[in-house]
């Protein structure tokens, strides 16, 4: 700990003079990009818009109380299609992703030089197209509807479960799947005896876990088209139709919520 | 093992103890996968027809053009970034009073309440929807996903900050008191060096989460590369699109691996 002799007194800092000036130094160039990349957003803004929001804001709020519960009625067969959508779309992606992530696990691969570089990147391209623009993509392939929508959730949850899967099994414990093989297992009986009764916990989280993202992820793929109930959400918005907005934002916020909760209720018994 | 008449065999256990809860839950989804399938409206002559489609789709994607609209994707991208950077900070920034303040062991219960309810709130709606209603709000252009992406910020940010001082070590935090240190003082020296490298770490993380969803706000008129994609996909310059959609990998890819990178000298 360093210490400043002060007169006779000794005072107590936390860091050195050297290191207390590279922090200073660190803050300066993170305030400066910051400031720089301020200046640019705010040229792009009309700031006339932005004064005159608040009043918009309690127009907008006004117009949107209260909510037209007689609606409700249209809704359901939207919700039904979300849940599905992210349903169906995690089945897809969890059959997917088991193969690739253990080709990409470096215990289980079958060439860390040839395979596993293809399964890495499956995995960071699928991870890094977001749902939505894999969902454009396929509405223009295969028309609009719920069939994009899951097929949009499937390929870009794929990456995501892949990844924390491969995670999973680099972190077995390597000495059960050692006993194994010293009772003469061949390799399809030590992966089944082996490692997946060690990872099964693991897999059984994620896949909730994504299921309750999805839920979320699919409730917005009816403003490119894809099913559910952004379907809804667009058309209501473009017909300015502010009390169903409302109504369909409450139900997203009870769909989610109760997603949430249920995930978190299976995660618990699991784990 | 006994070597007598009947040989006993080894069953592995199953994952679900209870014998009614695990046949329970594959019959529930047997049903269910049977009536989603029932109910989903496939056209699946469209189907057919996209997939012999496919074909010519994707032969539309290569060879990726970056240079005809490099212009418009240089400028997305870019504004993209900013977006990114602004949202982050911005949105650290007002976390860390919320996520104080929904800290059981710092702050008063009505206050907990509060913080609470506003990291419920801004979690639950998507980026997206957010980002539609502050376009409607502030007018299109980057400003807009800059607020949606903080606010987003907040609710992701201000919920891990609150579990993790949650779970700090309160020895810690009591021996700092007992010098008798100011309640900034108590935050500065026993709070803020317990969650410091995780929270730097879930920072970048969140920087990488959202590059990712400023490149969809622009679907919605939020700024960013995502209405430069909208555009050369209304266009059918499947080309284009093609470049973006690298740019964007790529991008997500650097900071994925520096992410992690800074995340592992940190700890």
């Amino acid at each position: 700990m360093p210490i400043r002799q002060q007169a006779d007194t000794k005072i107590w800092k936390r860091r050195t003079t050297k290191a207390q000036f590279a922090v200073w130094f660190g803050w300066l160039l993170g305030v400066a990009i910051f400031v720089y990349c301020w200046r640019l957003i705010s040229d792009k803004t009309i700031w006339f818009f932005v004064a005159d929001a608040p009043k918009q804001a309690a127009d907008m709020a006004e117009r949107m109380v209260p909510p037209k519960w007689s609606y409700m009625e249209v809704l359901w067969a939207p919700v039904w299609d979300t849940i599905n959508i992210a349903t169906l779309g995690t089945l897809i992606a969890i059959v997917i992703a088991v193969p690739v992530a253990f080709c990409a696990a470096r215990n289980t691969t079958p060439s860390v030089h040839f395979v596993r570089p293809v399964a890495l990147f499956i995995i960071v391209s699928s991870r890094s197209i977001n749902s939505l623009i894999w969902a454009l993509m396929l509405v223009t392939l295969i028309g609009p509807g719920v069939l994009a929508g899951v097929i949009a959730i499937g390929l870009r949850s794929i990456g995501f479960c892949a990844k924390l899967l491969y995670e999973a099994i680099e972190e077995i414990d390597q000495s059960q799947v050692e006993a194994i093989i010293a009772t003469g297992a061949a390799r399809s009986q030590q992966l089944s005896f082996g490692i997946v009764p060690q990872i099964l916990p693991a897999f059984a989280g994620i896949s909730v876990f994504r299921w309750d993202i999805n839920i979320r992820e699919s409730t917005v793929l009816g403003l490119v088209g894809a099913g559910g109930i952004g379907l809804q959400l667009d058309s209501s918005i473009s017909t300015l139709a502010w009390t169903q907005v409302s109504l369909i934002l409450l139900v997203i916020l009870a769909t989610v919520i109760v997603s949430e909760w249920v995930s978190a209720k299976i995660r618990h018994a699991i784990i | 093992m006994s070597q007598g008449a009947s040989i006993r065999r080894w069953k592995r256990p199953p994952f679900i103890q209870n014998p009614t809860l695990r046949w329970g839950l594959w019959v529930g989804a047997a049903i269910y996968l049977s009536v989603a399938f029932g109910t989903m409206e496939i056209n699946w002559d469209r189907v057919a027809e996209g997939v012999v489609r496919g074909e010519r789709f994707l032969a539309a994607f290569f060879p990726p053009d970056f240079v005809t609209r490099w212009d418009s994707i240089q400028d997305g991208i870019l504004e993209s970034l900013w977006m990114t950077i602004t949202s982050t900070v911005i949105g650290i920034i007002l976390s860390v009073p919320v996520g104080l303040g929904a800290a059981r062991n710092l702050a008063y219960k009505p206050v907990y309440l509060f913080c609470r309810g506003i990291l419920a709130v801004s979690r639950t709606f998507p980026e997206i929807i957010l980002a539609i209603f502050f376009v409607k709000l502030f007018g299109f252009g980057p400003f807009a996903g800059f607020l949606a992406l903080s606010v987003g910020t907040i609710g992701f940010y201000g919920k891990l900050l609150a579990e993790d001082i949650e779970d700090m070590d309160p020895v810690q935090a009591e021996a700092i008191k007992s010098v008798g240190a100011g309640w900034l003082q108590w935050l500065n020296y026993s709070v803020q060096p317990q969650v410091m490298p995780r929270m730097i770490g879930l920072g970048i993380y969140r920087l990488d989460i959202n590059f990712r969803e400023s490149a969809v706000v622009g679907i919605v008129g939020g700024g960013g590369i995502g209405a430069t994609l909208l555009t050369s996909f209304d266009r059918y310059e499947f080309d284009s699109a093609a470049a973006i959609l690298l740019v964007i990998i790529g991008i997500v890819m650097v900071l994925e691996y520096s992410s992690g990178y800074i995340r592992k000298w940190v700890q």
